[in-house]
């Protein structure tokens, strides 16, 4: 709880800011369909930045994640509907590649010691020149059919006491919160999240304990690639059509930003994920209100959204120093 | 009287005193503050009250530039030196002779040779400093701190990676320097070194002063009763152990640091087995390959009668074996992790609840340790990076010991820890050999080796040289064995 206390608190500023400034100029926020949306938009970074979470946490990064976006999210359209798969052996497949893509990741970088950052700009450039290349650049959509899949999208949940009229869980929210409790069990709950700690602060110590440190290290990248498929498959089913040139860019950049606001080092060993839940819902609050605080100047997102990351890790270097210093003062 | 140095800083005021001209030998244990001191005349770090005076004079060394400027040298255990430039350009880093804003290699060239000839260099100053022996990289620091003028040498352990030859051929160059009036201060845990160059020695004992020995009291039991503080027989509990089974033995192994040589030995349950050699003789690499750390070029390792194939720490491990490794902040230790998470490392797998943790037992193993080790920490979630190093240590330890290992593997257990710590570790080594666990340590501290050990192995660039039983043990044998100096009669390996 201390370590999302911050993010949490400046969450909650952000959202009554955003609210505040909503008021004045007049513009719609607090209102039941654009919470609903503004949850919907979340999921998907939300479920990436969980993914690249693990990685960070043994050390890692993963900057393939936008391209698994258009790989699988593109790469499922196009399959069913425009080469005619059935869905279930289409969504099997996406699975397989998905994993697949993971422990090819995660192989290169613990067998052959890769870089992680080299492997997966690699990845970067081929799963995006592969997409292109398959569906020659066409763009790929789920037209007016699929609705069975489009509830993973589309589908909202009453919620009890509440007037369907007003609010909904949006479906994508839903699924992204059981992701979440699950990651979290897993790394909280499990050995092999201990384990997954305990080798991203000090990997060698890690393997002298008995720690299959390899093994684990694969698996997290497998976790961040599936999940990396999923959000992909979510976000074309949500957007209905997709360019391959353009599907999921500059998301793997969201989601690692996410993490880091949600206080997963990049030196590894670090993090939680209600924190990472929280440092994308900000960051998708901010870029809704930019569009009610600066409706004519969209381009602002970017500024906006790398001046509050830069604020807020700066922020935490004070505040853990600032600590360190009473630590140290306490001890002597 | 040349130079002075009063009253220091949160060493609890050390004084120390270095006159011209003069080898001076500064004793202690790990962690009795010689290092500190060192890098305070060095400029590494400040003073935090006292001062120091230079030919008179009251001087403030505020950085490594200031000490340079006087003419104060230290020349680092771990050599500092940009192995992937050539000799000469070690020597002016930082302050290369420039002609028209280039740099000027000729002048470089012709100056490195005369002072690589002052330590009695005659080599290509072009040569790159990483195809070196450390020998002769030493020898360029040695270069390169004449090249600064300096008045003032100080050396930590120059030796401690050296052979014989090597070393020899140092003490000329020093002694050298002594004529030509440099001041050295000479930091060594040999204390046979000492005796031999020191024309005064220091010793400091847990930050203070434990006393000085002009030339005449150099010896060798003034100067351990100055650094221990006290008897050795009663600082080593050490009692002898009536020898079990053989829990562990090694069977022609050869460890990818030194493949052409086989080593064998074996270790018996309630025995206390002390490793002795120079740093390089290849002692931690040995143990590390029977752990599995590095992978082995061949041989076998039985664990309790039965072979073990151990291919990675888990299989050696799960064969009851436990490393306690050399480095304890980047080997033995989780150091952003809590205590408890720390001690219940190597137990999670075996306590595991279908995959979960199970809590309760690591509660029960932390509360446990914290009690068996003493390990003085404000609660079971402290970061241990918090933690002094002799409780780090003893986390290491309880970390193992709640595995109950059969055979436990020490790579230097004490090293940089307080004395009072020094002395509960070997109460527990102790405790543990009495308990049946067989126990094998490596120091390079003498002391050490000759206060605790039942038997002990010498290896010597990466052969066990000889076997020493405790009746026949003593500093000259050891070394002797260490230097590769003649085989011992027992023959240990081949």
């Amino acid at each position: 709880m201390k370590r999302i206390l911050g993010i949490l608190v400046l969450f909650i500023v952000v959202y009554v800011t955003t609210a505040i400034l909503a008021e004045r100029a007049g513009a719609d926020f607090l209102s039941g369909y654009t919470q609903q949306n503004l949850l919907r938009r979340i999921a998907p970074i939300g479920i990436l930045g969980i993914g690249v979470a693990f990685v960070i946490i043994t050390g890692g990064i993963d900057l393939s994640l936008g391209s698994m976006v258009c790989l699988i999210g593109v790469g499922v359209a196009w399959l069913l509907s425009d080469v005619g798969w059935p869905i279930s052996v289409t969504l099997c497949l996406a699975f397989a590649v998905s994993a697949g893509i993971g422990l090819f990741h995660g192989t290169l970088i613990t067998r052959l010691n890769l870089p992680p950052f080299v492997v997966t700009l690699c990845g970067l450039l081929m799963y995006r020149g592969i997409t292109r290349g398959f569906t020659q650049d066409q763009p790929a959509g789920f037209g007016t059919e699929f609705s069975g899949l489009k509830v993973l999208t589309k589908g909202e949940i009453p919620i009890p006491g509440v007037s369907p009229d007003t609010f909904q869980l949006p479906v994508p929210f839903a699924l992204m919160l059981v992701v979440a409790i699950l990651a979290a069990i897993f790394l909280n709950k499990t050995i092999y999240g201990r384990h997954l700690m305990a080798l991203g602060n000090n990997e060698e110590a890690a393997r002298l304990s008995g720690v299959n440190t390899k093994a684990l290290v694969i698996l997290a990248y497998v976790i961040c690639s599936v999940l990396a498929g999923f959000a992909g498959l979510l976000h074309v089913l949500d957007v209905n059509t997709e360019q391959p040139a353009t599907a999921g860019n500059f998301f793997e950049l969201f989601a690692i930003a996410a993490a880091v606001l949600g206080g997963c080092s990049l030196r590894g060993g670090t993090g939680t994920i209600a924190g990472v839940v929280i440092g994308t819902a900000l960051i998708q609050l901010l870029r809704q209100m930019i569009t009610i605080v600066f409706p004519r100047q969209q381009s602002m997102e970017y500024l906006m959204i790398g001046a509050v990351l830069l604020i807020g890790v700066i922020a935490d270097e004070l505040v853990r120093r600032a600590v360190a210093k009473r630590r140290a003062a306490k001890a002597a | 009287m040349g130079k002075q140095f009063p009253g220091v800083r949160a060493l609890h005021e050390v004084d120390l005193r270095l006159n011209r001209g003069e080898i001076l030998a500064l004793l202690g244990e790990n962690g009795a503050g010689k290092s500190t001191l060192m890098k305070i005349l060095a400029g590494v770090q400040p003073p935090d009250s006292g001062q120091i005076l230079f030919e008179g004079d009251s001087i403030r060394i505020d950085s490594v530039q200031d000490a340079m400027e006087r003419g104060i040298a230290l020349i680092h255990q771990e050599l500092n030196l940009a192995t992937n430039l050539s000799v000469g350009a070690n020597i002016f880093l930082g302050r290369e002779p420039r002609k028209r804003g280039f740099i000027d290699e000729r002048i470089i060239a012709e100056r490195s040779r005369h002072f690589l000839r002052l330590v009695g260099l005659d080599m290509d100053p072009r040569e790159i400093v990483g195809n070196l022996t450390i020998g002769r990289q030493q020898m360029v620091e040695i270069a390169k701190a004449l090249s600064i003028d300096a008045r003032v040498l100080i050396m930590d352990e120059p030796t401690s990676s050296l052979s014989q030859k090597e070393t020899e051929n140092l003490f000329k160059v020093i002694k050298d320097l002594r004529e030509r009036g440099v001041s050295i201060i000479y930091i060594s845990h040999r204390l046979g070194e000492v005796k031999e160059l020191a024309d005064r020695v220091t010793v400091l004992r847990d930050g203070e002063n434990a006393g000085d020995l002009d030339r005449e009291e150099i010896d060798h039991d003034r100067m351990v009763s100055l650094m221990v503080g006290r008897d050795l027989s009663q600082f080593y509990p050490h009692e002898p152990h009536t020898p079990g089974e053989v829990a562990l033995e090694v069977v022609k192994l050869r460890s990818p640091a030194h493949p052409k040589h086989a080593v064998s030995f074996s270790l018996r349950s309630g025995e206390i087995v002390g490793m002795a050699g120079l740093v390089g003789a290849g002692r931690t690499e040995l143990i590390e390959t029977i752990f599995g750390v590095t992978k082995s070029m061949g041989g076998e390792v039985n664990v309790g009668g039965s072979q073990a194939e151990i291919r990675s720490p888990r299989d050696a491990i799960r064969a009851g074996l436990a490393l306690a490794p050399e480095d304890r902040k980047e080997q033995g230790l989780v150091l952003e992790m809590a205590v408890r998470e720390n001690l219940s490392l190597a137990s999670l797998k075996r306590d595991q609840r279908k995959g979960f943790l199970n809590l309760k037992k690591e509660d029960e193993i932390s509360e446990e340790m914290i009690g068996k080790m003493r390990i003085k920490t404000p609660t079971d979630r402290q970061v241990v990076r918090y933690l002094s190093g002799g409780n780090q240590q003893k986390v290491v330890l309880g970390k193992w010991l709640a595995m109950k290992p059969r055979v436990l593997l020490l790579d230097e257990p004490t090293r940089g820890i307080d004395v009072g710590a020094k002395q509960e570790i070997y109460a527990l080594m102790e405790e543990l050999a009495r308990e049946g666990v067989a126990i094998l340590f490596v120091s390079s501290e003498m002391e050490e080796i000759l206060g605790m050990s039942d038997r002990t192995l010498v290896m010597h660039e990466g052969r066990i040289t000889g076997e020493l039983e405790r009746a026949e043990l003593s500093e000259e044998a050891v070394m002797k064995l260490a230097t590769g100096g003649g085989e011992s009669p027992a023959g240990a390996a081949a």
